[in-house]
């Protein structure tokens, strides 16, 4: 004790210095590790066009790219598809989250419902999602409707296995503890078991999202006159890569953020987490 | 006061964990349960606490029978169970939830100052030691000023020294309501230190074996000739409970490894 206490007291302020820098290294230069290889392979096919090595006509270089972002942002284009995919991804995400959170929900908390339910949403888990396509489109029509449906089944198994899942290994230790406080059924789910599963609905949350992602491109390949999917589409039949891979582009970009936002909302509500995080927290 | 009164329970498994266990314990009595593992100890205490239901018999709280979690029964786990997702300060305060919040603040700080965590009302359950959550966990239970505590090995955890410095505490918050204390527990020296009576049980199916009468004055000196005295009764009853013979001068030490 003593002994740590008496660092002389020259060393002190270089030791802060290397901390604050150690800081400083966190905030900025982690994160900042993680574009290192996409900046380093978009340079590389850069120089690679540009010293005409390749001609870049099937995959144009970042600068091609990005002037054909440029392009269609100019014109307004690019705003009206973003809009559309995401409003398309909200509504299917929503609706896919309300309802596999109910269902799993309910599913998780009462035998009786579990074993009415869970076999059915089981074997429908089984079909391939786009299956549905054909027929969702003759139940719903070709417009809106049948692709936020399509977005919200990719996101209902996910979510909803995750709440059932979460639900059903909650610690009966945790629930005893309620139990002796004697909480009511309302308080025992507000109080212990949302809390209890939160973690675990973060991720479902999040896996979601990215099928809802998954979906939109195949909800938009059958079929649309705009949207981020239309783009793909459009692009692969006049031939023109550019924009596929601005489709492309954008597509990571929205998705990252939008996962990106899941994470930062739920992250002061996971502070407590006793949780292994390999490498330091993030 | 507490009234068990042929108190039997059979799992669903067949298992006849607990047989025709009465006892009658008054208001404010500290009585410790020791016995060979599996002897139906955890089972009793769940009973009392209304954790699970005795299959025979019957639990009395001051002329209540007690099926369901009852607000003057308090228990303690050997783990701490803490929430992990409230603060020590929320822990604490957990079975308070009907009060107002001011004077839920003000006997949560109480509470915390009378287990010294005063510092840690913020800290979250993870950055406690194992000594410091379980003293948490005291707090939660008595905090709603519990007619009967249940203590399930509650310091088994816990090395040599921290769990005299708990049982000093227990003791310390026991004299501010003096509620009930049912404390099972592996330690003779535990149950010699904090115990008023102590329940020797014996296994398949559990059933009370002894009840001795500990009758020493408090504080308690582990090594007075008296404590050691009634030691030797205790371990001479647990080696019975578990039918083993002991000539009655064998030394303390080897009848001490009963379990
Ligand atoms: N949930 C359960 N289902 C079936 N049998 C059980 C259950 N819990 C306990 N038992 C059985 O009941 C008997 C008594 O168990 P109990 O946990 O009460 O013992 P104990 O005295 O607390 O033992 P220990 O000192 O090891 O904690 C044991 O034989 C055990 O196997
Ligand atoms: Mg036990």
């Amino acid at each position: 004790m003593t002994m740590t206490l008496e660092t002389p007291a020259l060393e002190r302020p270089e030791t802060r210095d290397r901390s604050a820098s150690n800081r400083r290294w966190q905030r900025f230069a982690r994160p900042a590790l993680g574009v290192v290889l996409p900046l380093t392979l978009a340079l590389a096919w850069e120089l690679a066009v540009w010293s005409g090595w390749s001609n870049g006509r099937l995959v144009p270089p970042p600068s091609r790219v990005f002037a054909t972002i440029m392009e269609l942002a100019r014109s307004g284009e690019l705003w009206r598809h973003i809009t559309t995919t995401l409003s398309r991804v909200a509504a299917g995400f929503g609706l896919g989250v309300v309802t596999g959170t109910l269902l799993g929900a309910i599913s998780g908390y009462w035998g009786i419902a579990r074993r009415l339910l869970d076999p059915t949403v089981q074997a429908l888990r089984a079909i391939p999602s786009i299956a549905w396509v054909p027929l969702f489109i003759l139940w719903l029509g070709i417009f809106e409707t049948s692709k936020v449906a399509l977005i919200a089944v990719g996101v209902f198994f996910p979510v909803y296995l995750g709440v059932m899942g979460a639900i059903l290994s909650v610690d009966r230790k945790i629930v005893e503890v309620g139990r002796t406080f004697r909480l009511s059924g309302p308080a025992m789910i507000r109080r212990i078991l949302l809390p209890a599963v939160l973690p675990a609905y973060v991720v479902a949350l999040r896996v979601g999202l990215g099928l809802g992602w998954m979906f939109v491109v195949a909800a938009e390949f059958m079929g649309a006159s705009e949207g981020l999917g239309y783009l793909l589409i459009d692009g692969q039949q006049l031939g023109k890569p550019a924009q596929i891979l601005a489709a492309i582009t954008i597509f990571a970009l929205l998705g990252k953020t939008t996962d990106w936002l899941i994470e930062l909302i739920t992250t002061p509500l996971l502070r407590w987490q006793d949780a292994f995080r390999p490498g330091g927290e993030t | 006061m507490l009234a068990l009164d042929k108190v039997g329970k059979i799992y669903p498994n067949g298992v006849h964990a607990l047989e025709r266990f009465s006892a009658t314990i008054p208001q404010g009595e500290i009585v410790a349960i020791i016995g060979g593992s599996g002897c139906g100890k955890s089972t009793l205490l769940r009973a009392v606490a209304g954790l699970d239901r005795a299959s025979t018999g019957s639990i009395r709280i001051d002329n209540i029978d007690i099926s369901a979690p009852h607000e003057k029964i308090g228990i303690i786990f050997q783990e701490p169970r803490l929430l992990p997702w409230l603060s020590v300060a929320d822990n604490i305060g957990f079975g308070l939830s009907e009060l107002p919040a001011a004077a839920r603040r003000e006997k949560v700080a109480q509470a915390l100052a009378r287990v010294g965590l005063s510092d840690k009302a913020k800290a979250w359950p993870r950055e406690l030691s194992g000594g410091q959550a379980q003293r948490v966990a005291i707090a939660r239970a008595l905090v709603p000023q519990p007619e009967v505590l249940l203590l399930d090995e509650p310091f088994s955890a816990l090395d040599a020294f921290t769990r005299r410095d708990l049982q000093d505490h227990l003791l310390d918050l026991w004299a501010d309501t003096r509620p009930t204390l049912i404390l099972v527990t592996h330690d003779v020296d535990e149950a010699l230190v904090l115990a008023d009576r102590v329940l020797v049980m014996r296994p398949r199916p559990g059933r009370l074996f002894a009840e001795i009468d500990v009758g020493l004055a408090r504080p308690r000196d582990r090594a007075s000739p008296l404590f050691d005295a009634v030691k030797r009764r205790v371990l001479t009853a647990l080696d019975r409970s578990l039918d083993r013979d002991v000539p009655d001068s064998a030394p303390a030490e080897t009848v001490g490894a009963w379990w």
